[in-house]
């Protein structure tokens, strides 16, 4: 596997004695958007501050294309481009400037025609002239990401790029994201909103109280833990089920007035229809049905929550 | 060297300057003229001459360094303090950018901002006083020297202050009395024994002795001394600028 940012065994410890970090091991592939979900104060921010250099490790390693962040910063940190959680902009200074300053601060000569472009594709360019404390939330977001990519950068970090971002911004955002992948480059972002990851990503990760609890591809992830359910609304409660249907795992809930039934779509084809002529078989009729697939979303907060009275012990 | 991001802090913290144009030079202006006016004129007459010079004309090395100080001092720590204030300093962390290139721009920003108000006091001085500059390579030398030194000791105190106050009351309870006590406007030797030998412990002493001693050839203490103090400051000053940055003091946590 071709890895871009290696990051092993990385531990943070705040000031304050507050582990935010706990040896956590994570390769980003070369070019994959790959979102990092967890709940507030999990460590997504610590995490990302560490590889960009804003903070330091108390111990562990992060390699950036096989740069190590401390030895080799100047190679690895001029690869990558960083769009921070809150908005923080200089007030007096103008889009086009504060643009052109990332830009030599990362080290590259000026080229007005590269990010004339970039602003365009932003929808900043109407607003270069303007001083950024006269934008709104959203446009400074923009601006934020403008800077980010005004070094041609080959990773890309997003700290929760879409929080407080209207419906049309954030649209326009997931499009830029896809393009600079179909660009080759790679994207990393932390999100709360789980239909982010489950519409972009190509790999999750998922952190709670500082250690790594699951990264999986996201098509696999669906698959493994999102299988459907089916719930039949009995027309009469059952006592317990019959043995004819022992081999479907069916179980009983609401006092017996409902039979559930999980399975994968994929892999069981017939399986309700079996299970259906089975029931008829067997005598048992029901007054309705329904079936629903399991979201990320309830796959997350299920992860999180298992995670919560053992959480200190991670690792 | 990463000279474009060199050049672009340089030229952003310039900017930042030239936004506050009226207050960055007018202010000190106006305030060493009337220094000028009151002390030189009103009642420097009634003063007679020290070591040979008018009172007026003495002064005026005293003024520049004092404002040199203050100036390079305030320039710097705001530089680098507002960043960190405003959070806006995440960029700057995670540039590919060295240490020293990050002190070079900072401070060199702050130094060159400092020298030219210095010039430009100077400049003002002359229409008020008769001046005379005996060794002017000295003048420029403890000039740039002192404006990189005390840019550093600026750079340094806005990485510590943790709020606007920390920042106003530095330079105000400590630069400012060691300038006023530090022989800007008298010579030390006019003080009793006792308080001679104390103002040796004031680091301005040797400052404004030294630029004093490029103007009219008299000094408190002999200019090498003065200038191997000068060096000294800055030795210090780049140590501790060199430490804070090293280990993240107050900038990472
Ligand atoms: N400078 C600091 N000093 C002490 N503790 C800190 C510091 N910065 C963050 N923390 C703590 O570390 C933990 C992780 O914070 P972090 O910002 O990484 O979380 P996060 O996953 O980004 O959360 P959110 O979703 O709210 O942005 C939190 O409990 C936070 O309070
Ligand atoms: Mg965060």
């Amino acid at each position: 596997m071709d890895s871009i940012i290696s990051i092993s065994g990385l531990s943070k410890t705040y000031a304050s004695g507050f582990a935010a970090l706990k040896g956590v091991d994570l390769d980003i592939r070369r070019g994959e958007i790959f979102a990092l979900l967890g709940p507030n104060g999990a460590g997504k921010t610590t995490l990302i501050s560490v590889v960009c250099g804003l903070v330091n490790a108390s111990a562990g390693t992060v390699r950036v294309d096989g740069h190590d962040i401390v030895r080799d910063y100047r190679a690895a940190r001029a690869l990558i481009g960083l769009v921070p959680q809150e908005l923080t902009t200089d007030a007096f200074e103008t889009v086009w400037n504060t643009v052109s300053f990332s830009r030599g601060l990362f080290g590259k000569p000026p080229d007005p025609a590269y990010l004339e472009q970039l602003l365009k594709d932003l929808s900043l360019w109407a607003k270069k002239d303007a001083k950024l404390m006269m934008l709104s939330g959203g446009m400074k977001r923009r601006v934020l990401i403008a800077k980010a990519l005004s070094h041609e950068p080959r990773i890309l970090f997003l700290d929760e790029p879409t929080a407080g971002v209207d419906v049309e911004l954030r649209r326009d955002m997931w499009q830029l994201v896809r393009r600079l992948r179909d660009s080759g480059v790679t994207v990393i972002l932390t999100t709360h909103y789980i239909e982010e990851a489950e519409e972009m990503a190509d790999r999750i990760g998922v952190i709670a109280k500082g250690a790594l609890i699951l990264v999986e591809d996201k098509a696999a992830l669906m698959k493994k833990l999102g299988g459907k359910q089916l719930t039949l609304q009995l027309a009469a409660p059952l006592a317990q089920i019959p043995p004819a249907l022992a081999r479907y795992g069916l179980a009983l809930g609401k006092g017996g007035g409902t039979l559930v039934y999980r399975y994968e779509a994929e892999t069981e084809d017939n399986a309700i229809a079996d299970l259906l002529q089975d029931l008829a078989a067997a005598g048992i009729a029901f007054a309705d049905l329904h079936t629903t697939q399991r979201s990320l979303e309830e796959i997350f907060v299920s992860l999180v929550s298992e995670r919560e009275p053992a959480g200190e012990g991670a690792r | 060297m990463n000279w474009h991001a060199v050049r672009a802090i340089y030229l952003f913290e310039m900017a930042r300057t030239k936004r506050t144009l009226l207050q960055s030079v007018l202010a000190p202006v106006i305030t060493t003229s009337l220094y000028f006016v009151v002390f030189g004129a009103a009642i420097g007459a009634r003063i007679p001459e020290v070591e040979g010079v008018s009172y007026g004309a003495f002064i005026v090395p005293g003024l520049i360094m004092l404002n040199l100080l203050t100036q390079s001092v305030s320039n710097a720590s705001f530089g680098i303090f507002f960043p960190k204030f405003s959070r806006t300093i995440y960029e700057i962390l995670s540039a590919p950018v060295s240490h020293f290139e990050i002190v070079l721009s900072y401070v060199g920003a702050a130094a060159t901002k400092a020298v030219i108000l210095s010039l430009i006091i100077l400049a003002t001085a002359t229409f008020f006083v008769p001046l005379r500059i005996e060794h002017p390579l000295w003048m420029v030398g403890f000039l740039l020297l002192t404006a990189v030194s005390f840019s550093l000791l600026g750079f340094i105190l806005g990485i510590w202050a943790d709020n606007f106050e920390k920042l106003q009351l530095v330079p105000l309870l400590i630069i400012t009395p060691l300038t006023f006590l530090g022989g800007s406007f008298y010579s030390i030797d006019m003080l009793p024994a006792a308080w001679r030998t104390l103002s040796l412990f004031n680091p301005v002493v040797y400052l404004v002795s030294g630029f004093r001693w490029s103007f009219y050839g008299t000094a408190d203490v002999a200019v090498g001394v003065s200038l191997a103090m000068t060096l000294l400051f800055l030795a210090v000053f780049v140590g501790v600028a060199t430490w804070m940055l090293r280990t993240g003091y107050r900038l990472k946590p």
